[in-house]
Formats: structure tokens, sequence, C-alpha cells
């Protein structure tokens, strides 16, 4: 069973056919390179930053910085994935500039190990999306995932949003593979819980669920 | 299997990465925990909801500005060279 799909459109060959292009000097191999991960970085931008101007920065910011740097890319790893390092670099000196009175880091401090223990077992409603018009959903989803600490907020849009790979998510954000995980499992029960105030099974007459 | 068990396994099962004794066992402990069982089906739908959901697409008219901008300045960059970025 995975509940993980990809999101990135177009196989990886070709991906690579259009970086060796653009490296030669082809502005639309790069410019197709754009189209093919600006919603991504966007998406991904936003999440960290919860700010959309911050967002659109960084989209531009990210993709210079990509075009300027290309020459170091080494087509070992998938640009992609280099991409998105680039990204959420860019993304976290955002929120540094703005959150200057606190850390953030991608490796601050996980508080304690009971953080995301499941409180709240109570079950949800069989669709619980259907609950909520779709702008009230976002809103929740928006608000819910602002609760989170960057780094485990980050882990959680590479892996279960963007569908990147435990590996790729780990290269991408220059942690190891067991650190990913453990922040992907807080990341995910947080975010459990914290939804369950919205969906959880409403209590019917007789007082049984 | 018991309780805190399940948890460490949980993001592997979700991911689909468990070897087949550990996936039995944890499987064998679903169907009689139902506390586990309630949080291993709220987590894949939090996974699924979030995945699913329209959050920060980009429009097209945004889109669009933001590619021309990205390309415009790639040029700039270009004629100055490469101490630009």
């Amino acid at each position: 069973m995975s509940a993980i799909e990809n999101k990135l459109a177009g196989p990886v060959s070709e991906e690579l056919t259009l970086v060796q292009a653009a490296k030669r000097g082809d502005d639309s191999a790069f410019e197709e390179l754009v189209r093919r991960y600006d919603r991504n970085v966007f998406r991904i931008a936003q999440h960290i930053t919860q700010n959309r101007e911050d967002a659109e920065d960084v989209v531009q910011e990210a993709f210079l910085k990509a075009y300027g740097n290309l020459a170091q890319f080494q087509e070992q790893s998938k640009f992609y994935t280099w991409l998105v390092r680039i990204a959420v670099n860019e993304a976290l000196m955002k929120l540094r500039r703005r959150k200057p009175e606190r850390t953030v880091s991608l490796d601050e401090d996980i508080k304690t190990e009971d953080d995301s223990l499941p409180r709240e077992i109570a079950d949800w409603s069989p669709n619980p999306e259907q609950l909520y018009s779709q702008s009230e959903l976002g809103e929740i989803l928006s608000k819910t995932i602002q609760g989170l600490p960057p780094g485990f907020r980050t882990v959680f849009v590479l892996r279960d949003v963007e569908g990147l790979s435990t590996e790729e998510t780990a290269a991408a954000l220059e942690l190891s593979v067991p650190a990913v995980k453990s922040r992907l499992l807080r990341a995910r029960l947080q975010l459990r819980e914290r939804l369950g105030r919205f969906f959880q099974k409403r209590e019917s007459g007789d007082g049984k669920q | 299997m018991k309780c805190s068990e399940f948890l460490q396994e949980l993001t592997n099962y979700l991911d689909g990465v468990l070897d087949d004794n550990t996936k039995v066992e944890l499987e064998n402990h679903l169907s009689w925990c139902h506390n586990c069982y309630v949080v291993c089906d709220t987590t894949k739908k939090t996974i699924e909801i979030y995945r699913d959901s329209q959050l920060y697409e980009l429009p097209e008219d945004l889109r669009s500005r933001l590619r021309s901008a990205i390309m415009t300045k790639c040029q700039q960059h270009k004629k100055r060279g490469p101490q630009s970025v």
C-alpha cells in the first residue's frame, strides 16, 4: 500500500536532455524546465514561507540561481532534487528574515519524544473533506500545516505533497534518511491530530458514534 | 506487536516499504487494536487530503508573469556574465 504518488511530469531522461541543452546555452530548454517545475517550486515555497509574495520571490530566485549555477550541476542527482534544495534554502532564508527572533533551521531540536504521540483517537467522518466547502477546507489545511515547525512541514510537503522519495528528500534537505523518516512520522501524526478537531465523527443522539 | 512498536513502523507501512514479516505483525495488531487502526486510517487520510488538495496552486496569469520575469533576468545574467547571480 502506498499513499504517495509522484506529482512530477515527464521522465528523467527528458529532464536530462533539457538540462544538457540548457547548459549549452539553449534558453528555451531552460524555459521548459521552468514550465515543468514552477508549480512544484511555488507550492513548496508557499508551504515553507506561508506567504504568497515570499513564495513568488522564491520561485524567481531559485530558478535564477539554478540558471547561474547550471554548469556546477553534476547530473548525478535529478535536476529537480537539486532545484528543490535551492528553493528550500531560499524559502528558509525568507523565513529567517521575517522572523529573526526565532531560529529557523531544519536542524531545530525536536521538543520531546512524546510530542506527537496520539492523544486523540476518535475516528473521523467517512469523507471528512466533504464536510466543508473547497475554500473552507483550503483554509483548514493551510492553518493546520502552518502550526508545524518549518523542519516538519518541509519534510511533509516534499514527501507527501510533492511525492519525492525518502532518499530524494534527504538529499534535497541534506538530512539523513532516519532523520527524514522521524520528522515525517511526527509531521504526519501532528497533522492528523490537529485535523481531527475538524474531521471527527459527530456524536449521534444515542451517545454512540 | 505493541502499540508503540506499531507507531515506529507506521510511516514505513504507509509508504509500502515494510518487510513482509513486520507487515503481517502490524496488520495483525491492527485487526484487534481499534485505537491503532483509527490512528493508521486517519493518518492515511491526512496524507491523502493534503496530497489531493489544490492548496497553493499557481494561477496561470501569475505563472506566465513569473516565467517571463525569470527568463528576462536569465538573459540579463547571460549578458553580464556569471558573477551576477
